[in-house]
């Protein structure tokens, strides 16, 4: 038999073309218009001066945003430091099976059900030392506590705030990941005379390793693009203490109308985004896996 | 190392009425130090809640476990100091060979030297020397299972080694080897071996003893000669051998053994059977015989079948077949033909409620 030739038929690109237009109209037009307003000074929706990479360079050296970045960070990693080990505790905890399974996967996702303006509401009159149940107690308690005046006792309560709303997002993937490991690794583990503490370092966290991989990422990807939440309870203050960057932005941007190093630096924070969990990804890939050199000491 | 005895039932349900209600009935059984044994039987007979039974991952609903005359009813697998290896291969993902290896030591604070050389020994005769350094998650399943094999026959002072099922995955010539590897283990280390198995020739050719299982309950415990010549209940000859044994329900007297219209006279020297009874007979002893020889049935020829190295021939008589293995079909059988077949002999046995007569 002859070999058969593929059909070359140029008209099948047509075929992607649905795709690309729902690409270019949500993704790739919002962005070239983000980049057009990064090298132009719109002074009045009439005039206009094309400027280079003026904005980017201004960006650069701003010292409010070098700021604003650093305690977007330190948040950042703040809540990655406090969730991850709560999520995989409270997914160690959950019971495996029966209904209190089911009772605590429903009471431990309620959290992640509420609108994050909400949350924010919730937590901005939790917090309030007249009627708030925290604000109230921790002042019967003693404590001096006012997030609207004092600006760590506002950075604790948003971190608390995340903490609350995105942990049990962990913890349900750490429970998905955990129900995954066969019965079969636990029995190995108790006849090779492990401890629970050898369990848990040696099958159950290298087992939960991608699921807490997506949750790092979603974690750290979400912190750093927080908005709604601070907004609402602190405003971005007192002063400029919880001022993220998201928030930073939108000052820029909104409220005060700088278009092109709003955007000039929305592009950047985009990097930085990417890069971020570019690292973070290929950390996560490579840790625990790389293959040990030398002896077995 | 331990002689293990055990007198216990276990059901799964709190509150087992009926024999179909557990998992294993009663028993009683004793596994000598250092025998190779096997636990046969198909799934869901209860062969791995009975090897759980006596690693501690399961306890005993009623009953007794004792290692060496001590009782261990209550005991957890590491106070039995027992080891198990499961059917899929349980590895440390974060490990390298070599410290898988020695994870069950490290565990019981054993000297790094003596890990050392210990871990050095096992992977010798595992043919993972070479290995030992590479991490344990990226080997094939194989090199995995041998693994797992090692960190069970790691440990000098074991009682003994369990494995469920362990060469399930392997590929079948890696299977051929590896069993033999564990057969050669068993005589270098004299360690007591107990194996589960649902297929009839890994049994047979791993173990001493074969320990034959069937809905909750060990039929017969023999070596496969025991099993093969006197299977003492008619699961044992169904499920051992390939087909398995002929059975033909009748009537013995003293007359003989009516079937299918036909008497059979009992050979001499037989101590006489009476009443419903079944006959028994493997196909392997089952032969041609002329027209009117005594103990021979005249049957139909329905298949022949050419399976390389003999043939199997299937004959009824008023819907009862028997099989035969034949070395060579003598003078072109085809399907259709009268054939007298010889049942009776001196390996014929016979049954009544399943159970052996004497």
């Amino acid at each position: 038999m002859s070999t058969t030739t593929k059909p070359v038929n140029q008209k099948a690109w047509f075929l992607i073309l649905p795709v690309l237009l729902c690409v270019a109209f949500s993704a790739i037009l919002p962005l070239m218009v983000v980049v057009n307003y990064s090298v132009q000074d719109i002074i009045s929706p009439e005039r206009r001066v094309f400027v280079g990479t003026e904005w980017f360079a201004a960006v650069m050296r701003d010292e409010e945003l070098h700021s604003a970045l650093l305690r977007q960070i330190i948040f950042s990693f703040s809540v990655l430091a406090v969730e991850l080990p709560l999520g995989i505790l409270l997914a160690l905890s959950m019971p495996a099976q029966g209904w209190k399974s089911s009772a605590v996967l429903v009471i431990v996702s309620l959290s992640l059900l509420i609108p994050w303006n909400v949350v924010g509401t919730i937590w901005q009159i939790f917090g309030r030392t007249d009627i708030g149940l925290m604000g109230a107690a921790l002042l019967g308690l003693g404590i001096d506590y006012n997030y609207t005046g004092n600006a760590t006792h506002a950075w604790l309560t948003v971190l608390l705030m995340d903490v609350w709303h995105w942990t049990p997002l962990v913890a349900l993937l750490g429970y998905a990941g955990l129900r995954s490991i066969p019965d079969a690794y636990y029995q190995a583990a108790s006849i090779d005379g492990a401890s629970k503490l050898d369990v848990f370092r040696y099958v159950q966290l290298p087992k939960m390793r991608g699921v807490l991989m997506i949750a790092v990422l979603l974690r750290f990807m979400d912190s750093f693009m927080i908005y709604t939440e601070p907004f609402v309870v602190t405003g971005g203050g007192p002063g400029n203490s919880t001022t993220f960057l998201s928030q930073f932005l939108t000052q820029k941007a909104v409220g005060q109308f700088d278009l092109g190093p709003a955007a000039a630096f929305s592009l950047i924070y985009f990097l930085i985004i990417l890069l971020m969990c570019f690292i973070l990804y290929n950390w996560m890939q490579r840790v625990g896996t790389q293959t040990k050199e030398g002896g077995h000491e | 190392m331990a002689r293990i005895e055990l007198d216990l039932a276990h059901a799964y349900r709190p509150d087992p009425k009926q024999d179909s209600d557990y998992a294993l009935l009663p028993l009683k059984m004793t596994f000598e130090d250092g025998g190779a044994y096997a636990l046969l039987g198909p799934s869901g007979c209860g062969k791995t809640t009975l090897l759980n039974l006596m690693s501690g991952l399961v306890t005993p609903s009623q009953g007794h476990v004792h290692f060496d005359g001590k009782n261990v009813t209550g005991a957890t697998p590491q106070q039995r100091n027992i080891a198990q290896v499961f059917q899929f291969p349980v590895i440390y993902d974060t490990m390298t060979v070599a410290e898988n290896l020695a994870f069950p030591l490290r565990n019981r604070k054993m000297p790094a030297d003596q890990i050392k050389k210990r871990v050095g020994e096992i992977a010798e005769m595992l043919e993972m020397s070479g290995q030992l350094n590479q991490r344990a998650a990226g080997l094939a399943a194989d090199a995995k299972q041998k693994i797992s094999l090692g960190r069970g026959l790691v440990r000098p002072d074991v009682s003994a080694v369990l494995f469920d099922e362990p060469l399930t995955v392997i590929d079948p010539h890696l299977k051929w080897q590896l069993r033999r590897k564990l057969k050669q283990i068993h005589h270098e280390l004299k360690l007591t071996l107990i194996y589960v198995t649902h297929d009839q020739v890994e049994a047979l050719t791993f173990a001493d003893q074969v320990v034959v299982m069937t809905r909750g309950r060990a039929v017969q415990t023999g070596s496969a000669a025991d099993l093969f010549e006197r299977p003492s209940h008619t699961f044992v000859g169904h499920f051992i051998g390939s087909p398995g044994m002929n059975f033909l329900p009748g009537h013995a007297d003293d007359g003989g053994f009516h079937t299918a219209g036909f008497t059979l006279p009992m050979p001499a020297g037989r101590t006489p059977v009476v009443g419903e009874c079944k006959l028994g007979v493997r196909p392997e002893y089952v032969s041609l015989a002329a027209a009117d020889s005594a103990g021979a049935l005249p049957m139909t020829i329905t298949q022949v079948q050419d399976v390389g190295t003999h043939v199997i021939v299937s004959a009824t008589r008023e819907s009862h077949t028997i099989k035969a293995r034949l070395s060579a079909i003598p003078g072109n059988l085809v399907a259709g033909d009268r054939v007298w077949l010889q049942l009776m002999g001196e390996h014929t046995c016979f049954y009544q409620n399943e159970e052996i007569l004497a």
